[in-house]
């Protein structure tokens, strides 16, 4: 990892003259236009817009959802909506936004667009199957939403049995669909590893592969080894719900909390699957707008990994009190630490990256802050968590609530919002505004406070999660936390605004409006369909090496 | 002080032992995370401001840590968290672990309402009593979906789990009323499933106890005048026995698995019945106590329907222990099967 040559990371791979290119090497928006070309494209930057368009729409399902959910909570008694309605309404939020937006998001849209291109490779290893992954998506969605709209479910999204084996609404064709959107996981999972195996440009070793790439990659790992299992315990439920099996239900024999057991065995790692991408994307824009080399680039790759492993033998946390021996309870606790730990490496070096850097506070590094924040604060509120004495009280409560918000949506969502605006240019061509952008993320991490952190409060206070009514005591924090949604819907809404603004009647950009390092930008923005135009990149120092010329041997370490 | 911080936190008041434990630890950890979170974010904040980007083509140091910065970066963190894991989970086991000569409790979670029974005593829905300083044992399971047992101001909780018992425990410091919530989503009502404990001083406990046995003597139709010839306390099951006897059941049914005018109760819990329809149903708790409240609706083929509907003749309370009851006569083969055969009421001997 010692660069010794003074040039800087690599030389762009001869981008065309202005006005050349466009007749012989189109970008990939303008190479074919017909409405087939898109559908059926095996460009994997297409397929990453299209994944983009569907999870920003299934996005917005899911937050009007959470509207109806924060608005009933107004007064304690019925406000908008009967108590069925509530239950399917947060059901519906939960489900639509774990499997159809934070999971699918970042690796989706972002993964499949500049993974081939940080790796300089023309594509995907596998275009076909990247092309079957959104369809089975999308299929496993179509099948999810229209169980949604013939009857709906109220299990929560976390399935428990027996109740969701008991309840008369439609579990089945949701539980199938999310059978369905578990193989587009897993797909998308192999495709990246073996990408990343396989199609690294000579000169990117592992060591020199972007940080996204790490990220991805350990997210990979996730998706492969843990999915299989949510998909056969959702197939049991459906078949003890449809063909009474008897596996989970102890009226015939099962047992219960075997169910929990095998449903957090994934869901617990599919919390990093939704993290982790997070992380990979803002090691890029940490190292971007501070111009500078990631400290401690090592513990960043490996401890993306370390969490990707501690986070398989951690999933007992979430069942403190369901009767499980005290013993186990003990080591699951002592196993989830680990996870802050490896996680406080990151947040440590990420800081460090900014030291000595040269910050240049555009709206992807206000996302940035925001995503500091709430990692820090939520993953200590994971630690608390997982002090198991004070889980107990904590368990089921809006402090969970609150806890998995702030770590897990505030995270993504703070990335993904800093992805989009980062990688803007990259993807289309085109320049925001800089100052809407300002706007909106200075108001999305306020409201996203502004609706958590009254929650965390609730937990305190004792108010169970999943209620429809609630004791009058609790309602001046239910009530802030409302207004604190409605600011944060008004962010998003902006952001929607100009964005869609700027994708029509934006500046066209540079290709490297940011002056970044990142391998992704030494391609034309919006990339050819190829890639890369002439001969490729010639990859010397890691990404993001930003050290002058003049005096580039490497300085102690600090 | 700690007063304010517990107001700042909006912690519910302290009412056990465990919660006074669980306050400080909760207090310590907030402490360090709020201060650790404020240093990072204020290292961050500085550097932001500190290293700004002057030109637009600024070139950077290249900075890379060493070995004792990452040492650093992973031992601060870890000796904090191993600090609490070994606080907290001594904290855990002390709310795992009832003392020996702690008070039982059975409570049993339903949609949409607790039942406690006492091994000695009376039931009794949605309220718990407790004396006030003393250990209560709590053993918790549900009769349908799973729940989950919470007293905010005692910082206990426990599921309760169907076909199987759980337990906790707590010691209240202070008599008053404190409320039950259930935090396992548990359906339609889920967020009506309140109950309150109603923790008494030693005297009131003793003249509600006295009370609470006379007015279970006076509605038993065997019942002696004088209090002092009072039989021993029973179990739910001999409960339920004598109830099935007072009723009437064993008119038609018995228990040494001869079938009569109805099916034998002997093996009864867990078999497969086959229906009239042809349908095969399971003697779960379901089957059993709707055959009792609406006997036609499912009638075991080769039998009469001759059975009287019992509803509204039987309380929850004797409907229960008559299903316990008939679950205890369990043939060899079905006990075998393990964890199919539900809860059993076993008083536990101390
Ligand atoms: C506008 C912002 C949001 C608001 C106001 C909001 C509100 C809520 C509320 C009140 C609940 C609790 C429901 C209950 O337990 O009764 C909840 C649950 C949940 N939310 Fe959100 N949420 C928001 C955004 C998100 C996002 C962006 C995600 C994921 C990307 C998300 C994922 C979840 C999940 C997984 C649950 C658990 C659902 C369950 O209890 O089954 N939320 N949300
Ligand atoms: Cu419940």
């Amino acid at each position: 990892m010692s660069p010794s040559s003074s040039s800087i990371a690599a030389e762009p791979g001869a981008v065309p003259a202005p006005g050349e290119h466009h007749e012989h090497h189109p970008s990939y928006l303008v190479d074919g236009t017909t409405v087939k070309s898109w559908l059926l494209t095996l460009d994997h930057k297409r397929i990453g817009v299209m994944y983009l368009i569907w999870v920003l729409l299934f996005f917005l399902v899911g937050g009007i959802y959470a509207l109806v959910v924060r608005f009933e909570l107004l007064t304690p008694g019925p406000t908008i909506v009967d108590a069925m309605t509530y239950n399917r309404a947060f059901t519906m939020h939960g489900v639509v936004m774990i499997f159809l937006f934070m999971i699918p998001a970042i690796p989706g849209a972002f993964g499949n667009f500049m993974l081939p291109l940080m790796l300089g490779a023309k594509d995907v290893a596998f275009p076909r199957l990247n092309l079957l992954s959104l369809y089975l998506l999308l299929g496993g969605a179509a099948i999810a939403i229209w169980g949604m709209l013939n009857g709906g479910m109220d299990t929560g999204w976390t399935f428990y049995t027996p109740y969701s084996t008991h309840t008369t609404t439609t579990v089945a064709p949701i539980l199938f669909g999310a059978f369905i959107i578990g193989f587009s996981s897993i797909a998308t999972g192999l495709n990246f590893i073996v990408t990343t195996h396989t199609m690294r440009a000579p000169g990117i070793t592992w060591f020199r592969m972007p940080l996204f790439v790490w990220a991805m990659y350990a997210t990979a790992c996730i998706q492969v080894l843990a999915t299989p299992v949510l998909g056969l315990v959702l197939l049991l439920v459906v078949g003890e719900q449809l063909f009474q099996f008897g596996i989970f239900d102890p009226a015939r024999g099962g047992d219960p909390v075997l169910f929990q057991h095998l449903f957090w065995f994934y869901s617990h790692p599919a919390v990093y699957i939704m993290v982790l991408p997070s992380f990979g994307v803002m090691s890029e824009i940490v190292a971007t707008f501070s111009r500078k080399n990631i400290f401690g680039y090592r513990a960043v790759a490996f401890s993306s990994l370390g969490i990707a492993f501690v986070g398989f033998f951690a999933w007992g946390h979430h069942m403190f009190v369901s009767g499980q021996s005290t013993f186990n309870a003990g080591v699951f606790a002592v196993l989830t630490m680990l996870v802050g730990v490896f996680t406080a490496i990151k947040v440590f070096n990420w800081v460090g990256t900014v030291y000595k850097g040269a910050v240049d506070f555009k709206t992807p590094f206000a996302y940035f802050c925001g995503f500091l924040y709430f990692t820090v604060f939520g993953g200590m509120t994971g630690v608390a968590f997982a002090t198991a004495s004070l889980d107990v009280p904590w368990h089921d409560t809006y402090f969970v609530v609150a806890h998995f918000h702030f770590i897990m949506v505030g995270a993504t969502i703070m990335a993904f919002m800093a992805a989009l605006h980062y990688w803007f240019p990259k993807m289309f061509g085109k320049t925001y505004h800089e100052g809407w952008g300002l706007v909106s993320a200075a108001l999305i991490i306020l409201g996203f406070n502004a609706t958590f952190i009254p929650q965390f409060l609730l937990g305190n206070a004792g108010m169970p999660r999943r209620y429809y009514e609630y004791p009058e005591r609790f309602q001046t924090l239910n009530v802030a936390s409302t207004m604190g949604a409605t600011l944060l819907a008004m962010g998003f809404l902006i952001t929607a605004i100009y964005l869609t603004y700027s994708l029509v009647y934006g500046e066209k950009s540079s290709a490297n409006p940011w002056n970044s390092r990142g391998y992704e930008w030494l391609t034309e923005s919006p990339p050819p369909t190829h890639n890369f135009v002439g001969p490729q990149p010639v990859y010397k120092d890691e990404p993001h090496f930003y050290v002058d010329p003049e005096k580039a041997e490497v300085p102690d370490a600090v | 002080m700690n007063e304010l911080l517990n107001n700042i936190l909006f912690l519910p008041e302290q009412a056990s032992t465990f919660a006074e434990r669980v306050d400080s630890l909760h207090i310590f950890v907030v402490t360090v995370t709020m201060l650790s979170s404020f240093a990072v974010g204020t290292a961050a904040l500085y550097f932001f401001f500190r290293y700004r980007r002057r030109t637009a083509e600024q070139m950077t140091e290249y900075v890379v840590p060493s070995v004792k910065t990452e040492f650093l970066f992973v031992s601060l963190p870890l000796i904090f968290f191993l600090t609490w894991f070994v606080i907290g989970f001594r904290d855990f086991v002390f709310v795992t672990t009832p003392p020996k000569d702690a008070m039982d409790v059975y409570v049993m979670g339903k949609q949409w309402m607790w039942k406690f029974s006492y091994p000695e005593g009376p039931n009794g829905v949605n309220v718990l009593h407790v004396p006030a300083n003393r250990p209560v044992r709590l053993l918790i399971t549900s009769r349908d979906v799973i729940h989950s047992f919470f007293v905010p101001a005692f910082r206990i909780k426990m599921d309760a789990v169907p076909g199987r018992y759980t337990q906790t425990w707590f010691e209240a410091t202070k008599p008053g009323t404190y409320q039950i919530l259930c935090t396992e989503y548990c359906g339609l009502s889920h967020s009506k499933m309140l109950g309150e404990v109603v923790v008494l001083s030693p005297e009131e406990w003793d003249a509600w106890l006295k009370e609470q046995r006379r007015g279970d003597l006076a509605n038993r139709q065997d019942a002696l005048a004088d209090l002092s010839l009072a039989p021993p306390p029973a179990r739910m099951a001999e409960q339920g026995q004598k109830v099935a006897a007072e009723v009437g059941c064993f008119k038609c049914h018995t228990v040494n698995g001869e079938p009569h005018i109805g099916p034998t109760f002997l093996g009864m819990y867990g078999r497969q019945e086959t229906l009239q329809d042809g349908n095969d149903i399971i003697a779960d708790e379901a089957y059993i106590t709707q055959s009792m409240m609406d006997p036609g609706a499912h009638l075991v083929s080769g039998y009469p329907n001759a059975m009287p509907t019992f509803q509204g003749k039987l309380t929850g309370p004797q409907t229960a222990a008559i299903v316990e009851y008939i679950k205890t006569l369990r043939t060899p083969d079905i006990r075998t099967t393990g964890a199919s055969q539900g809860p059993v009421y076993e008083p536990i001997q101390q």
